[in-house]
């Protein structure tokens, strides 16, 4: 296959972003998880909720990661399914946005609960909910800082974590 | 005036009738009683009873391969439809168009573990293409027709649709099937000529080109066969087929090298394994072809035809995949090698068909005959010329049988061989065979069988003699499971745990009681006549053929090991020849 990759970078492990159109219809989503599950591969985040409710159709973010090979593989599968309209590998298409919601609870009073709200500040995180002793903080980013900031909060009272996992779209005039 | 109201099991009989299904093959039950009711009061399909579900669908599949058609099943709620489970695995595996109904528990029960409720759809998402469970009778007659086109396009494959009983007493009215496209679901059929373009030029510059084919030639239908045939013709090439695809190109045909694979002979595979341009005709580069798949055909470009892209670098990466339906790739090849007048290297070809006939003259199917004992591979060699010219279907259960009736059965024509591929089912062939039966009333169809394979589905028996089908079980009885006790032999040293068959029946006995024809044949002098009688007797026939307890089924690439490393017969000794590594494969 002419862009089949060299023998130096086939086994090299890289991160995709895929995203998947599909019919919403019932058991779909079971379909494209039990692909991955039955076939082995990696799920690392897996988002997914309707995008035009009067076509009823669905859009699931995959990130996922495996060699050349196995991305190809993936996305060849995915696009054999019924119900499956189009899968699009956005980390292959050029640029594009992630973005991920965070909700991040801690507990903690004195100079801990200070320094939580002014990282927090520094992260522009919001405070959607505070008493004497808690607050949640809703965060949105990309992976890296979502990941970034709950390392940081785990340091200062942390209790509980609820992230979406990873949507994205591509940059530019063009849809999926 | 709205189109008068019919009910859910009505729906779907209109609905098979206008997919042109002529047979079903079922077993009845509470949730499907209502489609069994429907069937009652109508002529024009066919129900055969079988007796155990897994059955239904191997008869399905049978049918399907040997007509080409889509094959249809019918069984009911919980049991019937986990008993379909292995049958549905078997079709998918090997690319068979069938569309399995199945009754369900109704709508407002369903989740309740209601009596005889299973999650069809949950457990046969895996096992199937697709899979749909009808929640209101107006999506019914849409859903039938879908399932059909599911079944049947891009790659053939299982459909289940799972059908409550509510559903199929509910009325509404009848639609017809739809000419428009799927929404979502349309396979590429024809290829990118620059595909077929990169293809050609390659198989131009070939010095030792083969032509490694298989199910999809079948699946394509009887015109990729004759193209297959003729562009091997007309390049000149060497040509070998998988297990699945025997049939495609002519057995007979002197460019026809034999099956490859595990089991394959000496030529096909050393041929592989020295080509430089291998021309991949819907295959899919199983573990059992490829052996190694390190050391697969080093050192050659690979063309890859094939209706389904994710089966293109999935196990072995190639230079020029070509998407699309076998028909309309083989001809695209063909139009554009004559149009660009194209002719390989004549020295070099030759030189090529020089060193396969030296790989020809080890002679890899040879065996020891003797008078004392029946050989397997004789009695299927005197099978072979007693069909010889006759309309023949073979089919076969799995293990040694299967791999001996592939090297020596003659297949000269697709649709002719039904055989567990993938999946490697034990039980599959009895059924197959009903199914290959019931589509071809008039002609020869044997079931070459093992002892123990034959014990799966031998409750067939009954299914073949209510509907006076003269199907031929040839049964190749060894007492062993001869591929589990072969194995053990050479790889566990020849610690034969519970691979004998024990407490055998009589199986002329067991035929009798059926009400079908037993025959034995125990020693060498009886083989001819047996079989005659076999194949004159028109009725159902089992054969107890007793041969040689202890043969084994070479040649044999053992597991791990690529193509070139093949034993040949007893002398060689795999124990120490086999790594570790290769012992932990299948």
């Amino acid at each position: 296959m002419s862009n089949m990759p060299s023998a130096a970078t086939a086994d090299a492990i890289c991160r995709h972003t895929i995203s998947v159109l599909v019919d919403n219809e019932p058991g779909v989503l079971a379909r494209v998880i039990g692909l991955f599950s039955g076939r082995g591969y990696n799920i690392e985040s897996l988002t997914v909720a309707e995008v035009d409710i009067t076509q009823s159709v669905s859009r699931i973010t995959i990130v996922t990661s495996g060699t050349r090979m196995i991305i190809e593989q993936i996305k060849a599968q995915l696009d054999r399914l019924v119900p499956v309209h189009r899968v699009r590998d956005l980390t292959d298409e050029g640029r594009f946005i992630e973005r991920e919601l965070v909700l991040v609870k801690v507990a903690e009073t004195g100079e801990k609960r200070i320094e939580a709200l002014r990282i927090a500040d520094i992260f522009k995180a919001r405070v959607v909910d505070a008493t004497l002793s808690s607050f949640v903080f809703e965060l949105t980013g990309n992976g890296e800082e979502v990941s970034d900031f709950i390392g940081l909060m785990a340091q200062l009272g942390l209790v509980d974590v609820s992230r979406t996992g990873v949507v994205a779209i591509s940059r530019g005039p063009g849809g999926l | 005036m709205s189109d008068p109201k019919l009910t859910g099991a009505d729906i779907l009989i209109k609905a098979l009738r206008d997919e042109g299904v002529e047979v079903i093959f079922g077993y009845p039950g509470g949730a499907v009683l209502p489609i069994y009711d429907a069937l009652f009061k109508q002529n024009d399909i066919r129900h055969i009873l079988v007796r155990h579900e897994q059955a239904a669908v191997h008869a399905a599949e049978g049918y399907a391969r040997s007509t080409g058609k889509v094959g249809c099943v019918l069984v009911t709620s919980g049991p019937g439809a986990t008993n379909a489970v292995t049958g549905l695995t078997d079709a998918l595996m090997d690319s068979i168009p069938v569309v399995c109904l199945t009754g369900q528990v109704p709508t407002h029960l369903i989740g309740n573990d209601a009596f005889q409720e299973a999650d069809t759809t949950g457990i046969t998402r895996p096992c199937t293409k697709h899979n749909y469970l009808i929640k209101h009778v107006d999506h019914l007659a849409r859903v039938v027709h879908e399932a059909f086109y599911v079944a049947r396009s891009g790659r053939p494959g299982p459909v289940v649709v799972d059908i409550p009983k509510d559903v199929q007493f509910a009325e509404c009215a009848y639609v017809e099937p739809q000419v428009t496209g799927h929404k979502t679901y349309r396979p590429q059929t024809r290829p990118d000529p620059v595909r077929i373009d990169q293809a050609v030029e390659l198989m131009a510059t070939a010095r030792r080109a083969i032509f490694y084919t298989g199910g999809g030639v079948i699946n394509s239908g009887p015109a990729a066969s004759a193209l297959l045939t003729k562009l091997v013709r007309m390049t000149g090439f060497p040509c070998t087929s998988t297990l699945m695809g025997l049939g495609a190109f002519p057995a007979s045909d002197p460019q026809f090298l034999g099956m490859l694979g595990m089991h394959g002979t000496y030529e096909a595979n050393l041929a592989m394994h020295g080509c430089d341009v291998m021309i991949n005709v819907g295959a899919r580069f199983d573990d059992r072809v490829t052996g190694r798949i390190a050391d697969f055909a080093p050192g050659s470009k690979k063309i890859h035809i094939d209706i389904d892209p994710s089966s293109i670098n999935k196990n072995v990466a190639v230079d020029v995949p070509v998407v699309g339906d076998c028909t309309y790739v083989l001809e695209a090849i063909i139009e554009l090698w004559q149009a660009r007048h194209k002719r390989p290297d004549q020295l070099a070809l030759k030189q090529w068909w020089a060193q396969i006939d030296q790989w020809r003259k080890k002679d890899c199917l040879r065996y020891e005959h003797t008078d004392k004992v029946i050989k397997p591979q004789f009695a299927l060699e005197r099978l072979r010329e007693a069909i010889r010219g006759r309309d023949h279907y073979i089919t076969t259960e799995v293990g040694q049988h299967q791999m001996w009736a592939a090297q020596f059965l003659p297949f000269d024509q697709p649709n002719r061989w039904m055989t567990s591929g993938g999946l490697g089912t034990m039980g599959y062939g009895l059924p197959a065979a009903i199914g290959a039966q019931v589509a071809h009333p008039d002609a020869l169809v044997i079931d070459v069988a093992g002892e123990a394979s034959i014990q799966m589905n031998i409750q067939e028996l009954a299914t073949a003699v209510q509907y006076r089908l003269p199907v031929k079980v040839l049964i190749m009885n060894n007492q062993w499971m001869g591929m589990v006790r072969q194995w053990q032999e050479l790889l566990h040293g020849s610690r034969f745990s519970e691979s004998y068959s024990h407490a055998l029946p009589d199986f002329v006995k067991l035929a009798e009681a059926y009400g079908a024809v037993g025959l034995r044949a125990s020693r060498v002098d009886e083989v001819d006549d047996v079989i005659a009688e076999m194949i004159e007797t028109p009725r159902m026939v089992v054969v107890d053929m007793r041969v040689d307890q202890k043969e084994n089924c070479y040649p044999m690439i053992p597991g791990g090991r690529p193509h070139n490393e093949m034993l040949l017969g007893p002398a060689e000794n795999v124990d120490q020849a086999t790594p570790e590594q290769g012992m932990v494969l299948v």
